[in-house]
């Protein structure tokens, strides 16, 4: 019924999202709209109070904390991973922060404009410890189970192909049925991104401790927020919201120590946190905010590391590595761009 | 008396005249119906433009790229989108077919039921209809796909109740003919056992209507089909060969499978749609007089004759137009299988939508496939309510 939804606005909706209009429309708004997931908890889902929280979350948060010096000002809309294109399309929510995988096709014929890379994850499998199995290419003739509208379902097949494994796949529509269905023993393993599995493992399985997640990586899933097409000056913003997180953790900035730190004689952080501003005005009135966005972001959302050990780390019920998402000085790929 | 519009008495202005206003009522109305036709297409149009969304079906010659495992044309994930599709629209015509041939056996049972003079069986069925038209449909579909998946074992432990019959949680595996040319004569046999079953039929009615006396016409159709079928198999080489299913690695290998998908949409279907069947076949059947059931009585005829030979012929009027509506009910609630992983033609939709990004042309493919096939359905019913209408009738 949803995807009907999502026809209908094109056929109906009167013609929105016009190129520049999003900064303009967001600023006179006071208000951010957000699409984010149904519920995975550590990227997207209400903790117990009911409050947004997760990696992709602070994004949102971030973005807010930017544009109006309150990581407040959000009103999240959660979407599922059929609709979230079209509603960000049709200008239903203003920017996509879904755990979203960005590809070629997408970054074209999909008409959006992807961000940096908030996290770096890879399709994996979920399988009973009691199968004594250790390696992916021990699957064949495997029944998994899987997600439709995803990019799972496409390297799935590429993967036993390459692999010439035939496998039996079982799709549907929603996480929770097919958890349930791997639960019940109707797959032998489950599919989907590790960060996934990882939350699937500790929050709908009864006994974590059974399941392991095979070495295998079968797929590079580098998730980025998306913006329309062609909205070049709320893209920048986006952006670089997102790069002052990472520019932060390198350069030590907390949301403990940025008092502190504004006091800083290194060029670097006083660039970032908009202490000295040139006579044309800082990094911030270059993106059309406050030279203090930056500012804003390390003190209401915390850097890039401080997002991740909170949702993700070992205090979280997640509990993954860094990995891949640790900076690049400590050999992962998390790379923010010069503020300069 | 009728006034025309020469008739008009002179004083009553134009638009007041009952002919020119019901022209203009005509020519308002086709002027509202083709702006809103136009503004739709050409919004459309501007929208797509507008996000630079390429339009047309070309997408479905690509490279599908995910694999199907409930298909009953071969499929690889280097077949088409539109090969995907087609394996779709035969899983969701399958399991519809089955489901309304299965949910009418059962829902005329259960309506017979209801009037039995039998006070158990009576309220039995009453407590079916009841329960079972009243809980949502897709709460039932959950229901049976836990019951499966749940309550049967898994593979390694799979029940083995006749030699290479599995069941277990990953579906059921029984052993399946191996297919050799020869036995294309076995279907030869049959299509002649079938002819030779409707000349008998018609014969068999003749001498009914000349000489009172009935032949068992349905035993002796069955008998000869069975008859020159296996004289076919015999002459095309008595090939006797069976592929066994077999544990082998994560499941079975050989013979042939039912999967829990197919199975609980398929009874959830048929369970929730013969309540339905069973209320409209009770009211058929109330609806003839009582008369003629004490007349069939006074002619000595059994109550099983009497419901067989001269109620449910005269119930079928009744039963007929509202019939229709169910079969169309069930057809489209097989569209519910997305939520127990069946891949019906909406599921695999899903899945090209997604992965192509053409909403607009995915949601027309559903839209032109279920009109279309909903369209025969009906067409087919009318004819047949036709068929089963009174002679002569005029309505």
């Amino acid at each position: 019924m949803k995807r009907f939804v999502l026809a209908a606005s094109l056929v109906f909706a009167a013609g929105t999202a016009q190129a520049g209009a999003t900064f303009d429309t967001v600023k006179a708004r006071g208000l951010l709209v957000c699409g984010v997931h149904t519920g995975l908890p550590g990227f997207g889902a209400p903790d117990e109070k009911g409050v947004w929280a997760g990696v992709d979350v602070d994004i949102c948060r971030a973005v807010a904390a930017a544009m109006f010096g309150d990581a407040t000002k959000v009103k999240y809309v959660p979407l599922t991973s059929t609709n979230r294109f079209t509603s960000l399309q049709s200008g239903e929510v203003d920017l996509l922060s879904r755990n979203t995988t960005e590809t070629l096709t997408r970054d074209t014929t999909g008409v959006m404009n992807f961000g940096p890379v908030n996290f770096y994850d890879g399709q994996g499998f979920l399988v009973a410890k009691k199968l004594n199995i250790k390696s992916a290419l021990e699957l064949k003739g495997a029944t998994i189970c899987t997600l439709t509208g995803t990019t799972t379902e496409q390297n799935l097949a590429d993967y036993f192909r390459a692999n010439k494994m035939d496998y039996k796949p079982v799709t549907f529509e929603k996480q929770d049925e097919a958890s349930a269905a791997f639960a019940g023993g109707r797959c032998d393993a489950i599919t989907s991104d590790k960060s996934q599995l990882g939350a699937i493992r500790g929050a709908q399985l009864q006994n974590p401790a059974d399941y392991v997640i095979l070495p295998e990586t079968i797929s590079k899933e580098p998730f980025a927020t998306a913006v329309r097409h062609g909205d070049d000056q709320w893209f920048d913003l986006v952006k670089w919201s997102v790069y002052a997180m990472i520019e932060a953790e390198e350069s030590g900035v907390t949301s403990k120590n940025v008092d502190e730190m504004v006091k800083s004689t290194d060029p670097n952080v006083q660039r970032l946190l908009g202490v000295s501003v040139g006579a044309g005005g800082g990094m911030g009135k270059a993106l059309g905010v406050d030279d203090k966005f930056a500012y804003n972001i390390i003190k209401q959302v915390g850097n890039y590391g401080e997002s991740f050990d909170r949702n993700l780390g070992p205090t979280s019920k997640i509990n993954i590595e860094r990995g891949l998402n640790n900076l690049w000085k400590n050999g992962g790929l998390q790379y923010a761009i010069p503020f300069r | 008396m009728t006034l025309r519009a020469t008739d008009r008495p002179s004083g009553v202005p134009w638009y007041n005249d009952e002919k020119t206003r019901g022209v203009l009522y005509q020519v308002v109305l086709l002027a509202v119906v083709l702006f809103v036709g136009w503004w739709l297409v050409s919004n459309t149009l501007r929208n797509l433009e507008q996000r630079q969304i390429s339009t047309g079906f070309g997408f479905l010659w690509r490279e599908a790229g995910f694999a199907i495992a409930e298909q009953r044309i071969r499929f690889e994930p280097t077949d088409s989108y539109a090969r995907a599709l087609i394996v779709g629209l035969l899983n969701t015509l399958e399991v519809s077919a089955i489901g309304i041939v299965l949910a009418t056996l059962l829902g005329t049972v259960v309506g017979v039921a209801r009037l039995s003079t039998n006070w158990l069986i009576a309220r039995l069925a009453t407590v079916y209809v009841e329960v079972v038209r009243n809980i949502p449909l897709l709460l039932q579909l959950f229901f049976w796909y836990a019951f499966i998946t749940q309550s049967l074992p898994g593979v390694r432990e799979a029940l083995h109740p006749l030699p290479g019959v599995f069941l277990s949680n990953r579906g059921l595996a029984v052993p399946v003919p191996e297919f050799n040319e020869g036995q294309a004569w076995a279907l030869v046999g049959g299509a002649i056992g079938i002819a030779a079953s409707i000349f008998l039929a018609r014969w068999a009615r003749k001498r009914q209507d000349a000489t009172g006396q009935p032949f068992p016409t349905i035993f002796a159709a069955l008998g000869l089909i069975i008859v020159f079928s296996f004289i076919g198999w015999l002459i095309g080489g008595a090939h006797s060969a069976l592929s066994i299913p077999e544990k082998s690695g994560f499941g079975f290998s050989g013979g042939a499978e039912l999967s829990p998908e197919f199975a609980a949409l398929l009874i959830g279907l048929t369970v929730y749609t013969a309540a339905f069947i069973a209320e409209i076949v009770r009211g058929g059947v109330l609806a003839v007089a009582y008369g003629q059931t004490e007349a069939a009585m006074a002619l000595g005829l059994k109550s099983g004759l009497v419901m067989r030979l001269i109620l449910l012929p005269q119930a079928l009027r009744v039963i007929v137009p509202p019939m229709t509506s169910q079969y169309l009910n069930l057809f489209k609630n097989s569209t519910l299988a997305i939520a127990i992983g069946f891949r019906d033609f909406v599921s695999v939709d899903d899945t090209v939508m997604n992965q192509t990004g053409q909403a607009i042309e995915c949601v027309a493919l559903i839209m032109a496939v279920y009109l279309t096939v909903s369209l025969l359905i009906s067409s087919f019913m009318n004819w047949y309510n036709n068929k089963v209408a009174l002679r002569g009738s005029t309505r």
